[in-house]
């Protein structure tokens, strides 16, 4: 027993754990050493900018910094009726600052995104102040209340105070269609403006048959290339990879060639007849043109993770099934389709994440109807130049993935995943 | 009860892949029932193309199998209810052992206690109960080869088909598995047609045995039959080892014959020569070669010793004889009194009727 227990020590008597870390530590450097390059690169292209992201989407400090006095005294007051005149001298030292400094439109613009009709009266105050009107030895409250009738409105002062809190859910709430309203209860915004629901509706919509028509086009390629002869299945292989080697904007241009009104497809169906020249079907600008050219596109992304599994199942096993007398469609459903499960579940997940963000196909070819959630993300990076409410949808698309993975290790087993 | 001597019948079969060259050529063969039959030979010699054209997953390019007089070259595999043991195993590795060998029953849609049963008594017969729940990676080589034999076994099968079984696994498990199989035939009195290219497999297990070569059946017959006496200058040096010398006949009667060699005249025993003047291979199993014969023999030579190796139970002496310098002798290591040096000149005889004067190689 005691042996058991013993350490067991090298011939020059230091206990053989420390000597084979020792031994162990050079070539473990060395292989960090050939990895970091690409860790760093990980680390500075990717977790920081997701970092910055984030902290970008839940940012609302700036108005933190605006109001410091305000919000300090805003503290005591419970937010029924209207402040005391307290908060209103420190909103007024707060506000002459911003007025020197010049910064008092972006504190109208953000409250005005709190509550509609800030701009107007905070310009009148702005005058006020600019003229030295205000006479700080009488009631600031009265005075402040006589510039514009809606300082004397509490629900005005309790969007302020809304504003208080360095972070804000209010990006994310966008983002689903939904704001805080004025009891700091989550509320859907009118039926007419809610269009962010649609187009993460129509995301999951268009990625989840992109990879069901994926799925279904790429099984039969896959097991082709596994079981032809290597001359043919060769290539069969590079006519899969020839997308790849095309760039996606110009494999793009082509479907758009191929599906507009008068184009070849088009051509071709008034050829023969299927349909009349003067009513040629829209097969662009809408789901179908999307469908169409995203399934085109990630079909090789189907093909090889099943592809890879396929080659690894011995043709033997669906002979054993024959032989003891399944019929072919029994041998295949019971031995061959269980076993490339794993290929299933890779292509799937990979062809489903990458379909859910995509971005140049459906822009060229969505049209309205086809556009996707990272159409609006570009959108609000590029042209309203809101990068906080990008970077929050960016954000929950990220978490949708991850969510996806999540249920697919529940649901499959990550273990089972096999790519090649 | 008379047993059905054309049970499997291959009756003039060809095949070809590429439709240049024939795998199999014409071949006729007739299996009995219950017979344990192998088919032997060297790779690309057509068995395992039999074996598959039998089973159902070749067809034949001409010609006919049947099984019990029915013609079944148009049947698939799935309806000819052939078991079969393939080359590494094919078991269902997502299933378990109990679900591998229901696998057969349920397709058949037997009872589920009817399977429970069957799937009992085909383990015990193996000799792994208490496996049901395994999967097959959790299974040594030799346990999954039994559980592949009783798949194939399970469903009652009238012919089970081997194709080299037993060829991914250690030569000492192998040796227990060839009893092992053997031993099972022996008790269920199943149909076996087993497929190898190990010689020493298919004498020990077999009721006869067909030896392939170029897509034809050199020679069918019995394990001691093929050893002892070979037909064609191939069977002798397929099967065992062979001691052979290139000559012409030049004196022939009924049962011994005169070959004239390149240095040297022997007596032989005329297998397939016929007159004067034929070429002809020689060929003596290296245990018929005596040193020192102290019965009287017809042949006797005398032999310089090129190489002695130590083999154990027995000695191999490579002797410089009539010009063979790759003369095999085997010694039984108790008689120790021979003086067995490199260089000494020893005398060798043999029966004429052991050197079978056999078709020029």
């Amino acid at each position: 027993m005691s042996s058991e227990t013993k350490q067991i020590l090298t011939t020059d008597g230091i206990p053989l754990e420390i000597s084979l870390k020792k031994a162990e530590r050079k070539n473990k450097i060395k292989a960090f050493l050939l990895v970091a390059p690409l860790l760093l690169f990980l680390i500075i292209t990717y977790i920081f900018p997701i970092g910055e992201m984030f902290t970008r989407s839940i940012d609302d400090k700036m108005i933190t910094k605006m109001l410091p006095k305000t919000f300090k005294s805003m503290e005591t007051w419970d937010g029924k009726e209207l402040p005391s005149e307290d908060v209103f001298a420190s909103f007024l030292s707060d506000f002459k600052i911003l007025v020197e400094k010049k910064e008092h439109g972006k504190l109208a613009q953000r409250l005005n995104k709190e509550k509609n009709g800030f701009n107007t009266i905070t310009k009148k105050l702005f005058r006020q102040v600019k003229r030295n009107k205000i006479d700080e030895t009488q009631s600031i409250k009265e005075q402040i209340m006589k510039v514009h009738k809606r300082w004397r409105n509490v629900e005005y002062w309790q969007a302020i105070k809304r504003t208080a809190p360095p972070y804000t859910s209010a990006k994310y709430l966008k983002a689903m269609d939904m704001y805080l309203n004025e009891d700091n209860k989550i509320t859907q915004v009118s039926e007419d403006r809610r269009i962010h629901r649609i187009l993460w509706l129509r995301t999951v919509e268009v990625a989840f048959f992109v990879t069901v028509f994926c799925f279904l086009m790429g099984y039969p390629i896959a097991h082709l290339l596994a079981t032809l002869p290597m001359k043919y299945s060769n290539l069969l292989m590079i006519c899969v990879l020839l997308p790849f080697w095309t760039s996606l904007l110009v494999r793009t241009a082509s479907w758009m060639i191929l599906l507009q009104q008068q184009g070849v497809v088009n051509d071709f169906f008034v050829m023969i007849g299927l349909v009349a020249d003067d009513n040629r079907p829209e097969m662009m600008y809408n789901k179908v043109g999307t469908y169409v050219a995203m399934t085109q596109i990630l079909l090789p992304f189907m093909v090889l993770p099943l592809y890879s599994v396929m080659k690894t199942i011995s043709p033997s096993l669906m002979r054993a099934g024959k032989s003891l007398g399944g019929t072919p469609f029994v041998a295949f459903w019971k031995v061959y389709f269980p076993l490339t499960i794993p290929g299933i579940g890779a292509g799937c997940l990979l062809v489903f994440i990458l379909a859910i963000g995509y971005y140049i196909t459906p822009a060229l070819v969505g049209g309205a109807s086809g556009t996707l959630i990272s159409n609006q993300i570009a959108y609000h990076m590029k042209t309203t130049l809101d990068w906080s409410f990008a970077s929050a949808m960016g954000l929950m698309l990220l978490g949708g993935v991850l969510v996806i993975y999540w249920l697919y290790n529940k649901l499959v087993g990550v273990d089972n995943i096999k790519l090649g | 009860m008379s047993k059905n001597t054309e049970f499997v019948k291959f009756d003039k079969v060809d095949k070809s892949y590429d439709g240049k060259v024939l795998v199999v050529k014409d071949l006729n063969l007739n299996i009995s029932e219950g017979e344990f039959i192998t088919m032997l030979g060297p790779s690309g010699s057509g068995k395992t193309t039999c074996l598959m054209m039998l089973a159902g997953f070749e067809t034949p390019t001409n010609g006919e199998i049947y099984l019990d007089s029915n013609p079944i070259s148009n049947i698939p595999p799935h309806k000819r209810g052939i078991g079969m043991v393939f080359q590494n195993y094919a078991l269902f590795p997502h299933m378990t052992v109990y679900e591998n060998l229901a696998f057969p029953l349920r397709v058949r849609k037997v009872q589920k206690d009817e399977i429970d049963k069957k799937v009992d008594k085909a383990l015990s017969m193996v000799s792994l109960s208490g496996f049901e729940s395994r999967m097959p990676a959790q299974l040594s080589g030799g346990q999954q080869q039994r559980v592949a034999v009783a798949r194939a076994l399970v469903f009652d099968p009238a012919v089970v088909l081997m194709d080299e079984p037993l060829g991914a696994l250690d030569k000492n498990l192998r040796e227990s598995m060839q009893y092992e199989i053997k031993h099972i035939h022996e008790n269920i009195g199943v149909t076996v047609v087993y497929v190898t290219h190990d010689q020493g497999e298919a004498l020990t297990m077999s009721n006869r045995i067909a030896v392939f070569n170029d897509g034809k059946v050199q020679q069918l017959s019995s394990p001691d039959k093929l050893y002892e006496e070979p037909v064609n200058s191939f069977v002798a040096e397929f099967i065992g080892e062979n001691n052979t010398f290139g000559g012409e006949v030049t004196d022939i009667s009924k049962d011994v014959c005169k070959v004239k060699l390149q240095n040297g005249e022997i007596l032989a025993n005329p297998v397939s020569v016929t007159s004067k003047g034929d070429k002809t291979t020689v060929s003596i199993r290296p245990e018929r070669a005596l040193i020192n014969p102290k019965d009287k023999m017809d042949n006797n030579q005398t032999g310089k010793i090129e190489e002695v190796i130590y083999h154990g139970d027995h000695t191999r002496v490579r002797l410089d004889l009539l010009g063979n310098k790759e003369f095999i002798l085997k010694v039984p290591n108790s008689s120790n009194e021979l003086d067995l040096k490199l260089g000494n000149e020893i005398k060798v005889g043999w029966n004429s009727q052991d050197a079978r004067a056999l078709d020029p190689k």
